[in-house]
């Protein structure tokens, strides 16, 4: 067995994590910061957290991460880390030129209490951002919150350092993604499109984090939010955040800098999910459905229809990050399926609400955590008091999968052994149909598999 | 003594690199990088600098202290419980994601390498001090797990707010009694100036808790060996494990692939200690011998050849015939089929170019393939090497000691009262490196490295675009931060840290992997297929009109 010492028994743990359903906040950062044009993350602390950062994007994108560094030593722990934020600031644009350096904490200058604010300051008094480039920051502490905070802090910075508001209101509607594919920001650009309505998306990790082979490596790749865009963002009449854990703070923050209102609803994932994006991106758009988009809810209807068999009251396990779990949860409610047990080491009561609202009369005997304890050993004991049928998260999940003979899908931050994340959209009717497919695929798989021989179906 | 660069080898001036780069950097930073890029010329001694601070700002492949103990040194071993006492992300990037196989005897023995343990520090505990939740998870990782052994890796902030873990593990050991062993390790990320500090500190570690504690004798009294530096990447260490076995030579400890906590607290048991990766782990192979009298050479079980080399010094240094014969009939036995496969990649590979930036030592021993695989080395460099992993350990009384080294600790060892038994007289040492066996020296990458190429410490990421743009080498080595950058240039990169989810590439096995690998790199379509149709069209057009 791979994970030989999980039984079911349960003890109380109060400072324990074992196999955490969350990392530090700065990967979020790194992520979020890949979504600007011409940006460049960097990582203000030791060495290690940008390389474990850039690794673990890496492995799961199979795509170039370019990110910096402020090297910490020993002296700058004690001295503060100033020094080498203002050396590295000279060095970024001498050699790498980006148009902006997007800098965000770690623990270590957390815990020194280096200020980004007067470093930053100082770097421009000293003539080290050259005219027309940008420094932008934010804090992001890893012992407080998670990936998707740090994620969120980030996309506040660019509120906080690039929206701007002119006496003229354009008819845009800006779409603030939380933490999603690339393949997923370029299916909510199609849809956009095909809605007829014109918006911003930020960040945009389309172009950036599935650029194509070329032959040509450009540090900076075609795609992501462009400075201007970001900066018209203040101009928009309204935004629509998708996940509260990544982007409601990015929303009010723009409503108080430039007046936009703002709704925040789920990452549209599922039927549901979708159907109220769509009917968002309608109403603030001010503009009709096609009947395009009506087929496409329609395919996804008559796909689901025809398979519910395979779907109607099984129990499924997820561990994942709110933002994408809550309407992922209620995607499998609308599949007749019973979500049983659901983790995310992400702190936040949203996510305790909405389980509680969506499960307790559907799902009565459901078990879902979040934050502190929440973790991959707590989730893997449920399952050992009482299995699914069904296991959903990152690729860690296999070990569970395995040793549980659990049908197993892919899906969150990270998936690292296998591709496809980046290919196919999670969002919308189109991504609904593609997760309809995954899930049978690998339900449909295991009873091939494990079923009596008698009992193998060739048309299912 | 250094060979001439391959001329069939088409290349620019290799000076001209060192010059476009250079003229790239501020100057204050050119001058520094100027003495870490040189061209080689063994012969004429030169001096390369390494092991200093990376400039902030450049992009690095280098890593953290933390990285090189808990996820290089100590991940490895099986059957301790690592507890990362501090915010979540160091535990969670260290998971699983070094390759380090390992084979548990039994069913029911204890196994740790699946899980993550941390403290998941919050802000209440940078502010109150963590050690209280750190004794706690102690509490808690005993109550679940009943482990022999729980160490206890320090992250940055733990250093910062002045918690103190090895007291704490003293305070558990009272508290659990039970046998337990508890010992934690300061590898905070802010120490030396790359995983190397790391790498010191978990050998301080393994010396002062580990090494030492079993004097039990098992097993056969003939042979007796240590692997150090192997972490079994790939299954490494069960393809050298199967080489030792075939030779009759018995395998005491691996420091540390496929090793348990019993294997490193017997390891003195051993009459010979053989050192692979130096960088990491030569240390203990240093205290070893002064402690408990025990010799250490440097092998590279790295190509087939080289492998071949390491059996033979062990022959050599016990010096029976018996053994000695078998370790010939094992090698000529498995050279049939390293042959064969040989034979089958070098139509392929020969003549080809390669670089090689990563680790310690691996951007050194891969040489040795590439060398079987008639390829050239046109450049090299470590990541975290020191100048005697380039220039030999000759220089180390040379090496200036700067704040950073000074910074980590280094212990003093002396003979043990009772056990310090010298497995060879000095007479015996002296004929042995009379037949040219050397004790305690490690030549370093530059010996090994052709007159003329480029040697490169700590490459930036600038630099490896400069490489790659001006001489487009036919497979590029190095590592997960660096491979699809290399390969959106159209150059097909070589993971050797994870062996791009391959090998094992230790031994003969591992070297016929190697050589299958390589093939398959020289051989792979799609990179010919980079420009589509219409505009390769362009192209012809444009030729037309001129």
């Amino acid at each position: 067995m791979l994970l030989r010492h999980t039984t079911a028994k349960e003890v109380d743990r109060k400072a324990l994590t074992v196999n955490p359903a969350k990392t530090c906040q700065p990967v979020g950062a790194m992520y979020a910061a890949l979504g600007l044009h011409g940006c460049l993350p960097h990582s203000h602390g030791s060495q290690g957290c940008c390389a474990y950062h850039r690794s673990a994007l890496t492995r799961h994108f199979k795509e170039p991460v370019v990110a910096s560094t402020s090297s910490f030593s020993e002296g700058s722990s004690v001295f503060g880390g100033s020094a080498n934020l203002l050396t590295a600031i000279e060095t970024i644009f001498t050699v790498y030129e980006p148009d902006v350096i997007a800098v965000h904490t770690t623990c270590l200058s957390e815990t020194i209490g280096d200020d980004l604010n007067q470093i930053v300051s100082k770097a421009k008094e000293d003539g080290k951002i050259p005219d027309g480039k940008r420094v932008i920051y934010c804090n992001t502490p890893s012992y407080v919150g998670s990936h998707i905070t740090g994620y969120s802090n980030q996309v506040a910075a660019f509120i906080k350092f690039f929206s701007t508001s002119t006496p003229k209101k354009r008819n845009v509607i800006n779409l603030i993604a939380g933490w999603m594919e690339p393949s997923d920001m370029r299916e909510l650009k199609r849809i956009a499109k095909v809605m007829e309505t014109r918006t911003i998306l930020f960040p945009d990790m389309s172009g950036v984090m599935d650029s194509p082979l070329t032959g040509k490596y450009d540090i900076y790749p075609k795609g992501g939010t462009t400075v201007d865009e970001m900066i018209a963002t203040g101009d928009s009449k309204f935004s629509i955040g998708m996940g509260t854990y990544c982007t409601q703070d990015a929303c009010i923050k723009l409503e108080n800098k430039c007046k936009v209102k703002f709704e925040v609803m789920e990452i549209p994932i599922g039927l549901k999910a979708t159907d109220r994006f769509i009917m968002s991106l309608s109403r603030h758009g001010n503009v009709p459905v096609p009947d395009s988009i009506t087929d496409e809810r329609g395919r996804l209807l008559d796909l689901i229809a025809d398979n519910s068999k395979y779907f109607y009251d099984k129990r499924v396990a997820l561990f994942g990050d709110p933002d994408t779990l809550i309407p992922l949860v209620e995607f499998l409610l609308t599949l007749d399926m019973k979500p049983v047990y659901i983790v995310t080491g992400t702190p936040g009561k949203h996510f305790d609400e909405a389980m509680t609202e969506m499960l307790k009369e559907r799902v009565p005997e459901a078990k879902f955590r979040s934050g502190e304890g929440a973790d991959m050993f707590r989730l893997h004991q449920w399952i050992k008091q009482e299995s699914v049928d069904l296991l959903i998260g990152n690729s860690y999940g296999k070990y569970i999968a395995r040793d549980e003979n659990i049908p197993f899908v892919r899906f969150g931050f990270p998936v690292v052994d296998r591709p496809g994340s980046n290919s196919f959209p999670h969002v919308g009717y189109v991504g609904a149909i593609n997760w309809v497919t995954k899930l049978l695929d690998v339900i449909l798989d295991h009873q091939d598999r494990t079923c009596a021989e008698e009992k193998v179906e060739l048309v299912m | 003594m250094s060979k001439e660069i391959d001329t069939t080898v088409k290349v620019e001036d290799l000076s001209t690199f060192k010059e476009t780069v250079l003229a790239k950097y501020p100057k204050k930073i050119a001058k520094k990088r100027e003495k870490s890029i040189l061209i080689n010329d063994f012969d004429a001694n030169p001096q390369i600098q390494a092991n200093v601070r990376t400039i902030p700002g450049i992009i690095t492949q280098r890593g953290c202290a933390y990285a090189g103990c808990k996820g290089v040194v100590l991940g490895p071993t099986r059957d301790i419980v690592n507890i990362t006492h501090g915010p979540i992300g160091c535990g969670f990037y260290s998971w699983l994601t070094r390759r380090n196989q390992t084979k548990p005897e039994n069913p029911d023995d204890p196994n740790y390498m699946t899980y993550c343990f941390s403290t998941d520090m919050q802000d209440s505990n940078i502010v109150f001090g963590g050690e209280e939740k750190l004794k706690q998870a102690i509490r808690e990782a005993y109550e679940l797990f009943h482990p022999k052994a729980i160490a206890i890796f320090s992250t940055c902030p733990v250093g910062l707010i002045g918690d103190d873990v090895h007291r704490v593990a003293r305070q558990m050991v009272e508290e659990i009694g039970d046998g337990i062993n508890i010992f934690g390790f300061s590898c905070e990320g802010y120490r030396g100036v790359s995983q190397s500090a790391g790498h010191h500190i978990a050998n301080n570690g393994l010396f002062k808790n580990l090494i030492g504690r079993d004097d039990e004798v098992r097993g056969s009294l003939k042979y007796r060996v240590n692997l150090l530096g192997e972490y079994n990447i790939g299954g490494d260490a069960f393809e050298l494990e199967r080489i030792f076995e075939a030779c009759g030579i018995n395998l005491i400890a691996t420091f540390s692939g496929n090793s348990t906590i019993q294997k490193f607290e017997n390891a003195h048991t051993a009459d010979l200690n053989m050192v692979m990766c130096h960088r990491s782990i030569n240390y203990v192979a240093g205290m070893m011998e002064t402690t408990f009298g025990i010799p250490w050479i440097k092998v590279q079980p790295i190509g087939a050849e080289s492998t071949a080399k390491m059996l033979r010094k062990i022959g050599q240094y016990f010096g029976e015939q018996e053994l000695i014969d078998r370790i010939e009939k094992v090698i000529a036995e498995e050279m049939v089929e390293v042959k064969i496969a040989q034979a089958k990649a070098l139509v392929k590979t020969k003549g080809k170019m390669a670089m090689l930036f990563v680790g310690g030592s691996r951007a050194h021993h891969y040489q040795n393939l590439f060398e079987e695989l008639g390829m050239t080395t046109l450049s090299a460099g470590y990541e975290f090497g020191h100048r005697d992993d380039y220039e030999g350990r000759s220089v180390i009384p040379t090496i200036q000691i700067d704040a950073d080294s000074r910074n980590i600790e280094e212990i003093t060892v002396t003979k043990d009262e009772t056990r310090y038994n010298p497995r060879k007289t000095e007479e015996e040492l002296k004929a042995l490196a009379a037949e040219g066996m050397e004790f305690n020296e490690y030549e370093g990458l530059m010996a090994q490295m052709q007159k003329g190429s480029l040697v490169i410490d700590d490459l930036s990421h600038y630099e490896m675009e400069k490489l790659i743009e001006i001489y487009h080498p036919d497979v590029f080595c190095a590592g997960i931060k660096e491979k699809y950058a290399v390969q959106k240039m159209g150059v097909p990169l070589k993971q050797l840290h994870s062996y791009d989810y391959g090998g094992p590439y230790a031994g003969f096995k591992g070297a016929i992997n190697f050589y299958n690998d390589i093939e398959m790199i020289a051989c792979t379509g799609i990179w010919k297929e980079l420009k589509a149709p219409w505009e390769r069209e362009s192209i012809v057009e444009a030729e037309y009109v001129y």
